[in-house]
């Protein structure tokens, strides 16, 4: 008899991913909807994608979408969660998106505990725009703008949202995985079950920050892009569990 | 009959950018670059694993990193 092990996940349209070759999005996407699927809650789910590459996100999950304007997603998130506090509400934003234009949403939600999710991905440039430096971009990292690579003097230093958003007392459950190996593909979709759970047992804000590989604005390969988060990004955005106080609420 | 806990993987080439990353990931090194083009304009990956001497375990490491999840893993 034929076993299946691995399928497209059912909430995921049968649509064709736009995203470049080798692209995190597809991935974190899929574990997204693995997810959903998992903890049967396709039904009363709402996605908030970002201004961004993963702006058609519409198009790929079999979920209800509420676009937001550039950055504004975990306002909103806050909205659609207050009227609507049996869905379970997510913004999937990248790094663009979160850690330059929405700052100031998304530092307020997480400070007053809104019971939202956050998948945070991370890849250290503006990818949809075409690769010009972005908050989260590493020093020496070579962009369209820091054609030299980024110099702390001139450009400032690579911003760490999710330690910054771990001071606040808002917060639940920060991680940071990556999506560089199968190993820790598996990583990543734990934390992310684990930030849908705590949003489903009312506990507040859980995000998950996903190390994401952009091969094209890096101009590597898909593989060396993957070595080379393994290699240099984890050394600036180290993986791991930042905060976890799902245990004491 | 097929062995016991062999396993079988159907890469879709239309779905396929030419990534490799599942390449780089295969214990088994079963998985190379296609000959021919898709309709995207891409090599896709395909499984060159033989029905006589089946290698493939059905790890699903391949299709664990395929980020448009184009490959499906079944085990006989």
């Amino acid at each position: 008899m034929t076993e299946t092990i691995f399928k497209r996940p059912k909430y995921l349209k049968d649509a064709v991913f736009h995203y470049c070759p080798g692209c995190g999005h597809g991935i974190t996407h899929r574990l997204v909807a693995e997810v959903i699927e998992e903890l049967d809650i396709a039904d009363r789910s709402i996605c908030v994608p970002p201004a961004g590459c993963a702006v058609l996100a519409y198009d790929y999950f079999d979920i209800d979408v509420g676009e937001a304007a550039h950055g504004r997603g975990a306002a909103v998130a806050t909205g659609l969660k207050r009227v609507l506090p049996d869905r379970i509400v997510f913004t999937y934003q990248g790094d663009g998106d979160m850690a330059a234009i929405g700052t100031a949403e998304t530092i307020h939600a997480a400070n007053r505990g809104e019971n939202i999710t956050t998948i945070f991905i991370n890849n250290g440039t503006y990818g949809m725009t075409g690769g010009q430096m972005a908050p989260t971009t590493l020093v020496g990292q070579k962009s369209t703008t820091t054609p030299g690579g980024r110099d702390t003097k001139r450009d400032g230093n690579p911003l760490r949202l999710s330690e910054m958003l771990a001071l606040l007392d808002g917060t639940i459950y920060i991680e940071r995985v990556s999506v560089t190996s199968p190993k820790n593909i598996r990583a990543a979709k734990k934390a992310i079950k684990k930030a849908f759970q705590i949003q489903m047992d009312r506990l507040g804000y859980s995000l998950v920050e996903v190390l994401s590989p952009c091969p094209t604005n890096w101009k590597m390969s898909p593989v060396d892009s993957c070595k080379w988060i393994d290699e240099y990004m984890t050394k600036t955005f180290p993986i791991g569990v930042i905060k976890d106080n799902s245990e004491n609420k | 009959m097929a062995d016991k806990n062999k396993g079988r993987i159907k890469i879709n080439s239309e779905l396929c950018k030419g990534c490799y990353l599942c390449i780089s990931v295969c214990p088994k090194h079963i998985i190379a670059v296609s000959e021919t083009l898709n309709h995207q304009g891409y090599y896709p990956s395909k499984s060159t694993d033989s029905s006589d001497d089946p290698k493939c375990t059905g790890c699903a490491m391949c299709a664990t990193i395929c980020p448009d999840v184009a490959i499906e893993v079944y085990r006989d």
